[in-house]
């Protein structure tokens, strides 16, 4: 009779701890997102309303390097586009009823949808009570913590004169750098190939192109890898390797 | 930048995900591209915003401090230090190469 207890409580153990090891992202998000020029109000709303850490993290990126809201928002959208994918793996999983559809929604990230779908080897209904568990708790926690950790960066970000001064340019490509670092680790061999191409192209399209253009173009870096193989689940390397590899809260 | 714009970027993300709960897993498992692009989206995408952020400013390429800072925080990924401190030592790392290094 100890499994039932014991599965909820690792649920919830691990829910939490996920959401504190992302939040710290939010922090490197709120301080990139006020020197890049954001207000901490928009930048709180941001992490409210947007709530994915790969999305907010290259709207600001693009905006910093003097792009475009557009490209900004293209940005935002293509790194968003895995949610859907996702939604798709923790709809059935969720087995939602409909009215809860939309609220759920907001909380489908990398991280929820990585617990949410660990497998687990019980009887359905339990599986599903732990899955939708793992997805609330995860959720909230990954919210919470994001949200607070937004807010304290832009704040302190807020309250530093020269950011250059503090090597605070260095933070926005350092946590990109620890979100793609994950995937360069992936079995799938083409990976580290788009990443060579989408690097090159960003850089000489930064050169060319006009200003913010050069990320939503690097897009076209999927390319390199030739054509995609079939769905290989989301094993994408490293979610739970202590959470510093995780895709930044809302995941980006 | 409006507040409009805000928030249609922030609806654009949101339906993306709603949209992901609407659909019927057939509908997906029977495009097997679509899971292999979305995969890739963020590996091309992030490597851009590295390498645009580390080596250019503006429309220029500008070789400086964050190369060092950079350098330091692809070592302590190696090692798989934990987030925070890779993010402040690559800041630590820059600013300390500005101050020791003015160009």
């Amino acid at each position: 009779m100890r499994r039932p207890v014991t599965d909820r409580r690792r649920v919830i153990r691990d829910g939490v701890a996920l959401g504190l090891a992302v939040g710290v992202f939010g922090l490197s998000f709120g301080a990139l997102a006020v020197d890049a020029g954001l207000s901490v109000a928009r930048t709180s709303v941001l992490s409210l309303a947007m709530f994915t850490g790969g999305s907010q993290l290259a709207y600001v990126g693009v905006l910093a390097t003097g792009g475009s809201t557009a490209a900004a928002a293209v940005s935002a959208v293509l790194l968003g586009s895995r949610n859907a994918v996702y939604g798709v793996v923790v709809g059935p999983l969720l087995a939602l009823p409909r009215r809860w559809r939309p609220v759920a929604a907001h909380l489908v990230i990398d991280e929820t949808t990585a617990m949410t779908s660990a497998p687990r080897p019980v009887d359905p209904v339990r599986a599903r009570r732990l899955a939708r568990l793992a997805f609330l708790v995860t959720g909230l926690s990954v919210y919470v913590c994001w949200n607070v950790a937004t807010l304290a960066g832009a704040l302190a970000g807020r309250a530093v004169g020269d950011p250059d001064r503090f090597g605070l340019d260095a933070v926005g490509p350092a946590a990109f750098l620890a979100l793609l670092w994950p995937r360069l680790r992936a079995p799938e061999p083409r990976t580290r190939l788009v990443a060579l191409v989408g690097a090159v192209v960003g850089v000489l399209g930064a050169l060319v192109l006009p200003a913010g253009l050069a990320v939503p173009v690097a897009a076209l870096a999927v390319l390199a890898g030739g054509r995609p193989g079939a769905a290989a689940g989301h094993r994408d390397g490293g979610h739970r390797d202590g959470g510093a590899d995780s895709d930044g809260g809302g995941g980006p | 930048m409006s507040w409009a714009a805000v928030g249609a970027v922030c609806l654009a993300c949101y339906l993306l995900k709603l949209l992901g709960m609407s659909v019927p897993p057939s509908w997906v498992t029977g495009r097997p591209w679509l899971a292999g692009v979305s995969r890739r989206l963020p590996v091309a995408l992030l490597a851009a915003l590295v390498a645009t952020g580390t080596v250019t400013s503006g429309v220029h390429l500008v070789l400086d401090a964050r190369l060092a800072g950079l350098a330091a925080a692809v070592l302590l990924l190696a090692v798989r230090a934990p987030l925070i401190l890779v993010v402040v030592t690559a800041a630590a790392v820059t600013a300390a190469l500005r101050l020791l290094a003015p160009a």
